[in-house]
């Protein structure tokens, strides 16, 4: 009863904030004088649009928000979206109808083709974030993703928030050992025809797996660095192609359906549909064995030549309503105790783009002393971290693929 | 006053459709000045028609939307011909009836969970056959979209059926059946022969409504259509969540096609209605008799039951997912029970609720002041709508959501009424209003006259009539009519995020966030409690009146009001 009463002053508190666009327009903030960004953010309710499919993220949100609302009276409300692009598709939509004040996205969970997009499409506010005081900890020279997304330079318009990086998992009760390779998993898949699939392209964990292929297939992988158009894309890609005809009709249902995205792959494993499967991150491997998706003798791992790892962020779109609350929150997001958090499996298991040597020393032990989870991965035994491809790369395999593979009947 | 009514509620209804439709035709010809696009181009649609795959996701929408409306009209008109005016008819009218307030969405889910090879049918199956792993078959998600049909079917035929319930008094149907029988006539024949030519036409739209819905079906298409390709509405929703903008163009484009998509469907149906219309017409006078149909009879009660088991039976192994620990195949039963998931999203659901109703109230007061207003002024003036009026009504339900929601999002944003309470109960309205409209018009037109005839000559106004005699007279399908908005704005998925710029955290919308995460879990968490409020609304549509008229054995529930 008590959180429906409570819902309704919340509905109420909407309501009210949810009036006509205010006329009022909020000024850029002057991020290199933190004091007036503080005092300019105080009162302002932050929109925050991120991903809302996972129940931990968005706990892990709330508790985020509840801190900076608390330190520094800025308010933040999730807008829980099932893809990122609808953030993008609302700031265009108001870029449209010529709204360039006021707009109803302050704060956008992001990464790779949807940062390069907006960056394309002039969206963004910015640069902002490498005056922030929390980017002093961010841990530029070990992680060049951090500034980095997709080989395309974050130019200060938005601000690391996590890492990433591809690792498969698989039942140690069903499997006895496991393929390090794509051309390993190719014949380990020859001898096991139907128990591997991966997300149907474009979904990004989908993408994601063709774009490892490719960088453990091409032949110099330095070519993926660069914008496709600049080289012979044919040639570069003919390895990738040559492989997935192998693999193709020894996928899962023959390759003739594909689960849509993580999760639903995650599904299959956890129905005995398939053996092994993978995500960006080994913490999210641990927490669905607490959650019981999967079964506890679930464990992950790496290829031996590396897995693909990135770096995700938040950046504020140009027209947001409370850029200066944005940026209060995006700093939080980066500090020591909220990455922290955010690494801790019990809240959700994601790593830190922070530097360890740069933080104080009480917090470089409570970093070490994290109890990372059954099946998540340490640092050490993470393996080598593979660069994404330029997000070219990713448009035109997503074309092509789907022109080879998008169309079976 | 009362006279303009009806021109400010078709106003709410065909405005946002036309303003949507601008917007999304503009768009698919080149012209979106924030992408640049300023001139008018061919450009969107060439790309669009060089999509790998595309004749064939036109095909699976067309074929798929008509074979699902088909199956459903027959087994609907099959059952009422077999059983009507039989125990077995009523019975089903109750099982049926609650089905009404499952979301399309959950249905789905539910028939999801019961049929795949990782299902709870091969679970049972599992146990005899010795199975450790689910079979390699593609049973959802299918190439031919088959079990796509099946999720339309099963939730189509309840409202359909509800649909014929409300045409069948018209027709005095109990009488006809009883000169068809003395004539010798087979239940199912006769029925046919003379029932079904008078029933048709009042069933009409409602068809051509579920026809428009399953050609362009999103929802239900990406839990159970094939994805390689999908059918076209699904793969609009893709390319409009393609991070490369240059999409939205060629998204418009498709937008478009799938508005002619539904007219060809409509067309193709309405072509066969003219067919079957020609030889129905020299089969019903040809004499023949078919009294022996015991087997088509019970073919057809069997049909109806299976759909409807098979929802209930979804219904069942949703809340067993919602409780579930870890649930390994073939295990009939999870091993062990949880109710953390539930407790941890008890306080979020008081929120939700509480937006949802924030904006289904209004949206629901709104719709029965306006339809209300609309028959209470035919009452008065004795006008009665044309069939081109009734089109007009239905437009929003004909319209696919996906050809206007797009369009609609930029206009309320170029008027500076975007996000806000009032743009989301407008853009809830539109699919509202049709609805309500419906369920409430043949009731009303149904009560006899004569109540305020006697009225009026006692010297009572018309508005004393209104409120103190017409009104209580149809406290019962008033407020069935109220459930079934309700039912409508809860369940409300794009107009809510686009509209409202995602910040009206709906039931609807949550369960839809969370079911992209994939746990199954959430998602019979989720999908119990979206059908909560509209189930909610139905029992309290039904509790009212009883309470209400427990002493006024007129008004008891078998008068026909």
């Amino acid at each position: 009863m008590r959180s429906f009463v409570s819902g309704f002053a919340v509905a109420a508190s909407i309501a009210a904030a949810s009036t006509p666009m205010s006329a009022v327009a909020d000024p850029a903030p002057d991020v290199g004088n933190w004091q007036s960004v503080l005092e300019q953010a105080r009162g302002q309710t932050v929109y925050w649009h991120a991903w809302g499919g996972e129940p931990r993220i968005n706990d892990y949100i709330a508790w985020a928000g509840g801190q900076v609302l608390e330190r520094y009276g800025v308010e933040v409300v999730q807008v829980k979206l099932t893809d990122t692009a609808d953030a993008v598709t609302k700031v265009l939509s108001e870029k449209t109808a010529g709204v360039d004040d006021g707009g109803a996205v302050d704060l956008i969970w992001i990464n790779g083709e949807n940062f390069a997009a907006m960056k394309r499409n002039d969206l963004l506010f910015g640069p902002w974030v490498e005056e922030t005081p929390n980017f002093d900890y961010v841990d530029v020279a070990g992680k060049p993703t951090v500034i980095n997304d997709f080989t395309v330079p974050t130019n200060g318009l938005e601000a690391p928030w996590g890492m990433a990086q591809v690792s498969f998992y698989y039942d140690t009760a069903k499997l006895d050992s496991v393929p390090k390779s794509a051309q390993a998993l190719l014949e380990w898949l020859a001898k096991h025809p139907g128990r591997f699939t991966y997300p149907q392209p474009p979904n990004y964990m989908g993408s994601t797996f063709l774009k490892q292929v490719l960088t453990e297939v091409v032949d110099d992988p330095k070519v993926l660095q660069q914008p496709a158009d600049e080289v012979d894309a044919q040639k570069v890609l003919a390895p990738l192609w040559g492989y997935l005809e192998d693999l193709q009709p020894l996928l899962w249902r023959n390759g003739q359906a594909y689960p849509q995205n993580g999760a639903a792959m995650r599904t299959l494993l956890a129905d005995n549909e398939v053996d092994i499967a993978f995500s960006f991150s080994s913490g999210e491997v641990s927490s669905a064995i607490e959650a019981f998706e999967l079964p506890d003798t679930v464990r992950s791992y790496v290829f031996d030549s590396g897995t693909l790892g990135n770096t995700n962020f938040v950046a504020i779109p140009y027209n947001a309503s409370a850029k200066a609350g944005a940026v209060v929150l995006a700093d939080f997001l980066m500090s020591p105790e909220a990455q922290l958090r955010k690494q801790d499996p019990q809240y959700w298991g994601a790593d830190t783009v922070l530097a360890m040597d740069k933080l104080p020393a009480d917090m470089q032990n409570a970093f070490a002393n994290l109890d990372l989870g059954i099946a998540s991965l340490s640092p050490a035994e993470r393996g080598t971290v593979l660069p994404e491809p330029h997000p070219s790369w990713m448009s035109l395999v997503e074309t092509e693929w789907q022109k080879r593979y998008g169309v079976v009947q | 006053m009362l006279r303009f009514v009806p021109i400010i509620t078709l106003f709410f209804m065909v405005g946002p459709v036309s303003a949507g439709l601008i917007g999304t035709i503009l768009p698919s010809f080149g012209t979106l000045p924030a992408l640049g696009g300023d001139g008018a181009s061919l450009e969107p649609w060439r790309t669009l028609l060089a999509q790998p795959g595309l004749d064939h996701s036109i095909r699976l929408s067309l074929i798929n939307g008509l074979a699902a409306t088909l199956i459903s009209v027959v087994i609907v008109m099959l059952f009422c011909a077999a059983w009507q005016g039989t125990r077995v008819f009523r019975m089903l009218q109750r099982l049926l009836s609650p089905i009404l307030s499952v979301p399309h969405a959950t249905a789905a889910f539910g028939l999801a969970f019961l049929i795949a090879p990782s299902g709870w049918i091969a679970r049972l199956v599992a146990q005899v056959a010795g199975w450790d792993r689910p079979p390699d078959l593609a049973i959802i998600h299918d190439p031919l979209g088959l079990a796509m049909i099946v999720g339309l079917v099963i939730k189509e035929i309840p409202f359909l059926f509800l649909m014929t319930l409300a045409a069948l008094p018209q027709a005095d149907t109990d009488r006809t059946a009883q000169v068809t029988a003395s004539l010798g006539y087979g239940r199912i024949t006769g029925w046919f022969k003379v029932t079904l030519p008078r029933i048709y036409p009042q069933i009409r739209l409602p068809v051509l409504a579920v026809l428009a819905y399953s050609t362009s079906v999103v929802d239900v298409a990406i839990i159970l259509a094939p994805t390689t390709p999908a059918p076209l509405a699904v793969r609009i929703l893709g390319w409009l969540s393609d991070p490369d903008l240059s999409y939205r163009f060629m998204a418009s484009s498709g937008a478009v096609l799938q508005l002619g998509i539904v007219l060809v469907a409509m067309g193709v149906w309405i072509g066969g209605e003219k067919i079957v219309g020609a030889l129905g017409r020299n089969w019903a006078v040809d004499g023949r008799r078919l009294p022996h149909d015991g087997w088509l009879r019970h073919g057809a009660a069997i049909l109806a039951i299976v759909a409807a088991g098979a929802v209930i039976l979804g219904l069942v192994v949703l809340l067993v997912w919602s409780i579930a620990g870890f649930w390994a195949f073939p295990d009939v039963l999870p091993r062990n029970f949880s109710l953390r998931l539930w407790a941890r999203e008890f306080d979020a659901l008081g929120d939700s609720l509480a937006v949802t109703l924030m904006i289904g109230v209004p949206s629901v007061l709104v719709a029965i002041a306006l339809v209300l207003g609309c028959l209470e002024n035919e009452v008065r003036t004795g006008f009665r709508p044309r069939k081109r009026v009734m089109w007009l009504i239905y437009l929003p339900l004909l319209v696919p959501q996906i050809s206007f929601m797009f369009g609609l999002q930029v206009f309320f944003t170029l008027v500076g009424l975007d996000r806000t309470l009032f743009s989301v109960v407008l853009a809830h309205l539109v699919f509202v209003l049709p609805y309500v409209f419906l369920s409430l018009s043949d009731p009303f037109r149904a009560l006899d006259p004569r109540y305020g005839q006697s009225a009026l000559c006692l010297g009572a106004s018309p508005n004393r009539v209104f409120w103190q005699v017409r009104l209580p007279l149809l406290t019962r399908a008033v407020l069935t009519a109220m459930a079934v908005g309700l039912a409508v704005t809860v369940g409300q998925y794009l107009p809510t995020l686009l509209i409202g710029a995602g910040r009206f955290a709906t039931v609807t919308t949550e369960a839809v966030a969370l079911a992209t995460g994939g746990d199954r879990r959430m998602i019979g968490i989720y999908g119990l409690l979206q059908m909560m409020l509209p189930f909610a609304g139905f029992a309290l549509a039904l509790l009212i009146p009883a309470i209400l008229f427990a002493r006024r054995r007129g008004m008891g529930g078998n008068n026909r009001i």
